[in-house]
């Protein structure tokens, strides 16, 4: 396992798709802001809860580099491409799986079905994630096969 | 019916402001920037525009105030069978209560209370996004309340405690001590946040909203005439102050005219330059320093960019602002077409303009603050385009839109902008200025002014150098230091300008034109007027008596807009000007120096012992 060669793939590949997805909130392609919600789960505070979720999401990126390295290994190759179909299956998985249970597991989350609260006020992200914007699911897509490509090509075995 | 100009009173947040009738009716919103296009807007046509409207169902009297020295508007409507109470405003809170808790980055707070008996409140929720362009339809999203889609992925929340479903309508019932809350709020570039519509959370955000601008006004370092008005126009101008860049717009609105029913609408939701001395007087002035230094900020990284040309008005991020066009779709309050957005002063020459940056720099500097390097680069450069420039026609401080003239005011701003330089340079701030030619150009403008700008004839400095008419800008040589306001010259301008322009006790107009037929007083023209009388052309009485029939024409909040209608008293124009409530404030306080002077000089003479008599 090459430690240094899967942290800077990590670091660059979640770069990118932080990129990506502000870009898609600056084009108003979507609302979705990872490290906002990722933030807002330690603290209420707008500005506050960006900074922290910026360094979660650069942890959480670091994870996933190694979930990714894990399966190259596992398959005895690493390449762009097949980063970018692992980005593509975990794309997917995050909008089929994650984001509905996001509402349960977040909590500072509002259910569609409990309304807000005085803890949970953020808005559920619907199936998909389609309340944040119709573009959602196709800015998650091309943002996670982003990182995968940027994982797959930048790390040695 | 169209509402009344005078019937609106302003809530915001410092990022954007909302206009609400005496009707209890939401007409004017634009999320999430002053200069963003509307999503309520039936101030400008009341069956396109949109509203969201609270209010008895069925006859009623209504009252209104703020509460206290905040920007926490408080209407109450009475009715045959009971009393009702709407409160308004925009969440603006402390860092340390926004730290604690969740709070949508832009929202508005109505809660509607029945103080006594029983009331029908009829509710109008109407949200037309796009200047009335769109009519997206109301989503009922369960308990998380009614959704409107705003375009570019934006999204408009409705979260209430009353029965309001998608066709944006509904009648309650409310019996003494009962409350309706909502919160509409907006939401673009990140997952919305959907406060509870609850009495608790309602209560909470009211009482750290209402803390928050009673310190903000307590604040206000004066005491003097006219005291509430003079805080009510601090607490205006701290709504007009875009929090995020420290520009002031000169209204939170388009397009109000300045004629009634006619072709006088302007957008106003810029910044212009014409205003920047009188400006950072005034907050500097009221001791709002933090206010006062954000806008220096503004004013001087805006006109960096620009450099060593100033355009006459900028964004609320010291852009360019786009080219003007018309809303051919909405009718125009009062049926005034046609409706604007944009301002195409922005391509005009304005040679007033550098005047009045580099008195603000002073003011600046006077009150403490220091001279960088570059800043004081800029100032110079500033002072070689004026020296090199200032024998060319512009289109003045009224931006008249046909022909460039050689105004005098114009001139004279560019004799203060080289005067005040030189001094600066004297003074050891700008060491690299070129003292000698803009003292040289300086001497030559006041040549010019003393020649050309004055009329033997009338008895008068004039609008235009050889001209035969007179402006109410003149009233402020005295202010720029150009002349004492009891100079000779000064007192036989300031009679002309009476005999010309005073259309009413304490109302001026601007000038006399083909742009100012039928159009009212000119707010600031008329506190001009006081501060020219306060700084010595007049009594201390006369200035306090204008300062107290102009202080009549302010609407029942204490709000002004940009002009006076002579003959109704009522307001036309944007509302509420900035620029009419600097006036204000401008006014209050030389008149206080002057009236502390002459207390000073009456203290002084009665502890002195005279002179023994031979």
């Amino acid at each position: 396992m090459n430690w240094a060669s899967s942290l800077l793939a990590g670091f660059v590949g979640t770069l990118l798709l932080t990129t990506l997805e502000a870009g898609a909130q600056q084009l108003h392609l979507s609302r979705m802001s990872i490290p906002y919600l990722l933030g807002a789960a330690f603290t209420p505070g707008r500005d506050r809860a960006k900074v922290i979720g910026f360094f979660a999401h650069l942890i959480n990126g670091q994870l996933f580099a190694l979930l990714y390295v894990a399966i190259f290994r596992a398959t005895g190759e690493a390449t762009a491409l097949r980063g970018a179909i692992i980005g593509l299956v975990h794309a997917v998985v995050v909008l089929l799986v994650v984001v509905p249970l996001l509402p349960a597991i977040h909590p500072r989350m509002a259910s569609l079905h409990q309304g807000p609260t005085e803890l949970r006020q953020i808005e559920p992200p619907g199936p998909m994630a389609l309340h944040y914007g119709v573009t959602t699911p196709l800015a998650v897509v091309i943002a996670h096969i982003v990182f995968g490509l940027a994982v797959g090509g930048l790390y040695r075995m | 019916m169209t509402t009344a100009i005078a019937d609106y009173a302003i809530v915001g947040d410092g990022r954007s402001a909302a206009l609400i009738s005496r009707a209890g009716s939401l007409d004017w919103l634009c999320w999430p920037r002053f200069d963003s296009p509307s999503i309520f807007a039936a101030i400008l046509d009341e069956e396109r525009g949109g509203r969201f409207s609270v209010a008895p169902d069925g006859p009623y009297r209504s009252t209104r105030a703020y509460v206290g020295e905040t920007n926490v508007l408080e209407t109450r409507f009475l009715t045959a069978s009971g009393e009702l109470a709407l409160t308004d405003f925009m969440p603006v809170l402390s860092r340390t209560d926004s730290a604690r808790s969740m709070n949508p980055g832009h929202e508005l707070v109505r809660v509607v209370r029945c103080e006594r008996g029983m009331v029908d409140v009829a509710i109008v929720f109407d949200p037309r996004p796009d200047y009335g362009r769109r009519q997206p339809a109301i989503r009922t999203m369960g308990k998380l309340g009614l959704r409107v889609d705003c375009g570019g992925n934006a999204i408009l929340s409705l979260l209430t405690d009353a029965p309001l479903g998608a066709e944006g309508r509904a009648s309650v019932r409310l019996r003494g001590g009962e409350e309706i809350h909502f919160s509409l709020s907006y939401a673009c570039g990140a997952p919305a946040v959907l406060p509870p519509p609850t009495r608790e959370r309602s209560a909470n955000v009211l009482e750290q909203t209402l803390r928050l601008w009673a310190e903000w006004a307590s604040r206000t370092q004066y005491d003097g005439p006219a005291r509430d008005l003079v805080v009510r126009s601090a607490l205006v101008l701290k709504l007009l102050q875009y929090a995020p860049s420290g520009a002031i717009v000169a209204a939170p609105t388009t397009s109000l005219p300045e004629r009634p029913g006619g072709d006088l609408n302007w957008d106003y939701r810029f910044c212009w330059l014409r205003d920047a001395a009188l400006t950072a007087r005034a907050l500097f002035g009221l001791g709002h320093a933090e206010e006062a230094e954000n806008f220096m900020s503004w004013l001087l990284t805006a006109t960096s960019l620009s450099l060593p040309e100033l355009h006459v008005l900028y964004d609320l991020y010291g852009r360019r602002p786009g080219r003007e066009t018309e809303l051919v779709h909405l009718r125009g309050h009062g049926g005034a077409r046609p409706v604007r957005i944009g301002n195409a002063a922005t391509g005009q020459v304005q040679l007033d303009t550098y005047g009045e940056v580099i008195e603000a720099a002073v003011y600046f500097v006077r009150s403490g603050g220091q001279i960088d390097r570059p800043t004081a680069n800029m100032l110079c450069a500033f002072g070689h385009e004026v020296a090199t420039s200032f024998d060319r026609p512009d289109d003045g401080i009224w931006e008249v839109r046909d022909v460039p003239r050689r105004f005098t005011h114009s001139r004279v701003l560019c004799w203060s902008a080289l005067d005040r330089l030189c001094e600066l340079a004297d003074k050891g701030h700008l060491p690299k200025a070129d003292v000698a030619t803009f003292a040289a150009a300086r001497d030559r403008i006041r040549e010019e002014v003393e020649t050309l700008g004055w009329s033997e004839q009338l008895h008068s400095y004039t609008r235009t150098l050889a001209g035969a008419d007179v402006d109410a800008s003149l009233l402020l040589l005295p202010w720029y230091g150009y002349c004492p306001a009891d100079a000779p010259r000064m007192r036989s301008t300031w009679r002309r300008i009476r005999e010309r322009l005073e259309i009413a006790p304490a109302l001026f107009r601007r000038y006399h034109g083909s742009l100012t037929a039928g159009e009212g007083a000119f707010g600031i023209c008329s506190f001009w007027a006081v501060e020219y009388l306060a700084l010595g052309g007049g009594t201390p009485a006369e200035a306090e008596d204008h300062l107290d029939t102009l202080v009549g024409y302010a609407n029942d909040v204490g709000l002004f807009a940009e002009e006076i209608d002579p003959e109704s008293g009522g307001a036309l124009g944007n509302f509420p000007q900035a620029y009419t409530h600097v006036g204000l404030i401008n006014a209050a306080l030389s008149l206080r120096d002057r009236l502390e002077r002459g207390k000073r000089q009456a203290e002084h003479a009665r502890t002195q012992v005279p002179e023994a008599r031979p």
